[in-house]
């Protein structure tokens, strides 16, 4: 705690006032520059291709936050979106989690109450970077509940560059992590400082903070499965202090009742196995409590009577609330989790039961090299940070360590929860960090007052614990190590002046005999973690401006001419809000559902959410089936234009010919006569002049190679598939070409309306109706038929 | 049998101590046991009810029984707060105490009245 380390030096050297009055201030302006850093450095995007959202959920966000500011907050919460998912619609109020949209909406209000005129896009834009800063800051706080001020500093700077956090919440990447992070660090550190002041005011906080946290992503589970299991650690090995309780108990029950307030979550506060587990620990709390209660006022002889009888009668009680529990849970079928909750527990569940969370490329479980990526240096600070922290294991350092565990273990379930390994690992290796930057100068501050001692004739004795020191020497001493030390530390990074009122308060903790190293074995190795840092921050930069600043709705490559831009799906977004009637359907596959929403303003069939299998699984299957077929389903569902993203002329690999066996397989697990195998040849996925003649007639490669061979003079060469296409000269006789963007990536297709004759063939037009048709199941009878 | 009489007055003896054990805590941390116990027994009589009649509102019932639930924890944690034995807590004067106790019972109830429907 803070308050026993300010006495013990406030006793033993008068002027470390002026030192601690120092090391604050120099702590803020060091907080300050990394906050700079973190903003800063999320602004690649911005410079190398404009002030633009990036993505594809981003885009639903800024939608969402465009009708909160121009029609307020109650017609937000009530808001019932008919431009999406045609016929169903979606409920908005109560299916998103408000808290990012809320907090942006804020902001532009705050803004423009002050007069300052900054347009929504650009306030959704640096929403990330803002809050990255917030989430330094907040690590900064949380460290320092855990190790101090040092440790505190090294963890903030980490955190602002790990290139993990900022893959999500670069400038333009405006989606719920961006804020969640910074919600999830707040409150873990509110939670760490409840329970080492065990004050009530915290309390309270912690719960507030929590609701933002549920607010913003779905991930507060984690948070209410993590405090709960830290409680239990803690009261296993015998922790259990009345300050714990302070920070579970209210926690649990305010928290309860702010997640059931927020209408995304609703009574699945109490009802989802997901926040069964806080309620357990909070039974079994009490029930600890009160036995430490009863054992303090009890003599030992009546505490084992005691025990005894409420052991016999607990026992059956306990059983008969479990049974009970245990018959509730099983009855459900999936024991009351939420599928993406189950496919966490257990990774193989979405391949095998859900295919479209197993389809998302950042459900992916991470491979080797993308936690080198993701975390670079972090990776093998962390063990020695783990070390760090069991020396000594307080109550703080061991909920940093069980935060860390589970994060790995999710972070190898699924790439995109890497997010919420990179605050644990920047704590632990900022700990690791500061303690051996603690040792290292601690070694050669001894060996300097050493070195002088033998200069000067009085005995200057500074080693810690001795409180009568000789003022005058010891400034003296204390000088020439300053000195010593602005060396290493002029050519390290800022983190490095935080050394100096770090060890002025660690040497004078309690140590008796100080543990150092040789001098110039510490002076190296404090050369070597400085390089360290160095590879780490080269490293950083480079993944923020290179890898993770794409916005992927702008695309450029470098050749030998220059630079090529691709705006082709602007471009297409913008043909299709100019060209085509407001009321006008666009089907085309779910990831450009939230774009085609935003930019071009026209009603889609499916979107991002994904809430409807059974829908999306209808447009794999237009797109799977024959033109007749597909050209039918389409018609039901009333839709006027058909969007396809195509990357054979120019390279783009994420096209829908590659997504499209994930079309066929989502297809095919809704509507059994799309099968996986008819589209495969020998196994292998190929559309070159070997594929399978469902493949060849399928719409998808209809749309996507239709009038390809005049692009290059007649081979057809897909540059993506690395091949020459199969059926090259074709008409498409139900659909019309009306618009292809520059480079071929967007194709926009238009249903051709009904033919008003329709030629009587008995036989074959029966045959080819009902080999046409067979999903009736699905759709309505096609009325003119 | 000697088994049964030996428990049973062991049951008693153990009473007993407690009874004596529990008299000699101060007056104000009895006060607050005592409204610990009504509010745990207020919301055991509205679970009682929603058993009886069903649970159509499940808001209000969710927010009348955490808010007994909710006083009673902070009541809790009020009386370790104040209570003279604890040494973690010595040096925290009871004003300070009962303003967090207040503090967390207002934001508590906001809450709930906002989830009352």
């Amino acid at each position: 705690m803070a308050v026993p380390v300010d006495i013990i030096t406030k006793q033993t050297t008068p002027s470390s006032p002026l030192r601690f009055a120092f090391g604050n201030v120099l702590a803020f302006f060091i907080l300050l520059l990394i906050g700079v850093l973190a903003f800063s450095i999320r602004l690649f995007s911005v410079i190398k291709y404009e002030s633009v959202i990036h993505e594809f959920d981003p885009y639903f966000n800024y939608r969402v936050t465009q009708f909160l500011i121009k029609n307020g907050i109650y017609d937000f919460w009530n808001w019932f979106d008919d431009r999406t998912w045609y016929p169903l619609g979606r409920v908005i109020g109560g299916t998103v989690y408000p808290g990012l949209t809320l907090t942006a909406g804020t902001i532009w209000k705050v803004l423009h109450s002050l007069n300052i005129p900054l347009s929504v896009e650009s306030v959704c834009v640096f929403t990330a970077p803002v809050f990255s800063a917030f989430a330094a800051w907040a690590t900064y706080l949380l460290t320092k509940e855990v190790k101090g001020t040092g440790a505190g500093l090294t963890a903030a700077v980490l955190l602002a560059m790990v290139p993990s956090y900022i893959s999500r919440s670069v400038a333009g990447s405006y989606d719920n992590e961006a804020v969640a992070i910074f919600a999830l660090i707040f409150t873990f550190y509110l939670y760490i400082k409840t329970l080492n002041t065990g004050s009530l005011f915290y309390a309270t906080l912690n719960s507030i903070s929590y609701f933002y946290m549920v607010c913003s992503w779905g991930g507060y589970t984690f948070i209410i499965n993590l405090i709960p299991m830290h409680v239990l650690l803690c009261i296993v090995t015998g922790r259990y202090s009345s300050r714990l309780y302070i920070a579970y108990a209210p926690l649990v029950v305010l928290g309860t009742l702010l997640a059931a307030l927020v209408p995304v979550v609703g009574f699945n506060a109490v009802m989802t196995s997901e926040h069964f587990a806080s309620f357990l620990v909070f039974i079994v709390i009490h029930v600890v409590a009160l036995a430490y209660y009863i054992k303090g006022i009890l003599s030992p002889k009546m505490f084992k009577v005691a025990a005894t009888l409420v052991v016999s009668v607990g026992v059956v009680v306990c059983c008969a609330v479990v049974a009970v529990l245990v018959a509730v849970v099983a009855s459900s079928p999936t024991k009351g989790w939420s599928g993406r909750s189950l496919s966490l527990l257990d990774p193989t569940y979405a391949s095998k039961y859900i295919p479209i969370i197993a389809s998302v490329s950042e459900h992916q479980p991470p491979t080797w090299p993308s936690y080198f990526m993701d975390i670079n240096v972090l990776a093998f600070l962390v063990p020695a940070g783990i070390i760090a922290c069991f020396a000594p294991l307080s109550d703080a350092s061991s909920f940093v360590i069980l935060y860390l565990v589970m994060s790995v273990y999710f972070s190898g379930v699924m790439v995109r929860l890497m997010l919420v390994l990179a605050p644990a690992a920047c704590i632990m290796s900022g700990i690791a960090l500061s303690e051996a930057f603690d040792v290292f100068t601690r070694s050669i501050k001894f060996h300097i007052s050493r070195l002088s001692d033998t200069l000067q004739t009085d005995v200057v004795d500074i080693i810690p614990g001795n409180g009568a020191t000789p003022q005058i020497d010891v400034l003296k001493a204390d000088k020439k190590e300053d000195l010593l030390k602005e060396r290493p530390s002029r050519k390290s990074k800022k983190k490095e002046k935080e050394n100096v009122e770090k060890p002025s308060i660690k040497s004078k903790k309690t140590e008796k005999t100080p543990l150092v190293l040789p001098i110039e074995a510490s002076f190296f190795a404090l050369f070597l973690t400085v390089l360290l840092g160095g590879f780490y921050v080269v490293h950083s930069v480079w993944a923020a401006a290179e890898a993770y600043s794409a916005p992927s709705i702008v695309l450029t490559s470098h050749s030998h001419d220059g630079l090529h831009v691709f705006d082709d799906f602007r471009e297409a977004y913008a043909w299709l809000s100019h060209n085509t009637e407001v009321d006008d359907k666009v089907a085309s596959w779910w990831d450009y559902g939230y774009q085609t929403t935003a930019m071009a303003n026209r009603t889609v069939i499916v979107d991002n959410n994904t809430w409807n299998n059974t829908h999306i699984a209808t447009v794999g299957t237009a797109m799977s089936s024959p033109e007749k077929a597909a050209w039918e389903i389409f018609n039901s569902l009333d839709v006027k234009y058909v969007l396809v993203v195509f990357g054979g002329l120019v390279g783009y690999p994420s096209d829908d010919i590659n997504k499209f066996l994930w079309m066929v397989r989502i297809g095919g697990g809704v509507f059994p006569h799309i099968k996986e195998p008819d589209y495969l040849r020998d196994g292998q996925y190929r559309i070159d002049s070997e594929a399978t003649p469902t493949m060849l007639n399928s719409l998808m490669y209809k749309l996507s190679y239709f009038r390809f061979v005049e692009t290059d003079g007649g081979k057809g060469y897909d540059r993506v598939r690395r091949t020459e296409i199969g059926k090259k000269h074709f008409k498409l006789t139900h659909f019309e070409e009306v618009f292809t963007t520059h480079h071929w990536m967007v194709r926009i297709y238009k249903l051709k309306p009904q033919k008003n004759r329709i030629r009587v063939k008995p036989k074959k037009s029966k045959s080819k109706t009902s080999s046409a048709t067979p999903r009736t199941g699905s759709m309505k009878k096609n009325p003119w038929h | 049998m000697g088994k049964s009489a030996t428990t049973k007055d062991d049951a008693q003896a153990l009473f007993h101590s407690l009874r004596s054990a529990y008299s000699a805590t101060p007056t104000n941390l009895k006060i607050i046991d005592l409204y610990v116990v009504f509010a745990v027994s207020t919301a055991l009589i509205q679970v009682v009810y929603m058993a009886i009649v069903g649970s159509f509102p499940f808001n209000s019932f969710l927010s009348g029984v955490l808010s007994c639930v909710g006083t009673a924890v902070l009541a809790v944690c009020l009386r370790i707060q104040v209570n003279k034995e604890n040494k973690e807590f010595k040096d925290l004067p009871p004003e300070r105490a009962f303003a967090d106790f207040v503090l967390c019972n207002l934001v508590l109830h906001l809450v709930i009245m906002n989830f009352l429907g």
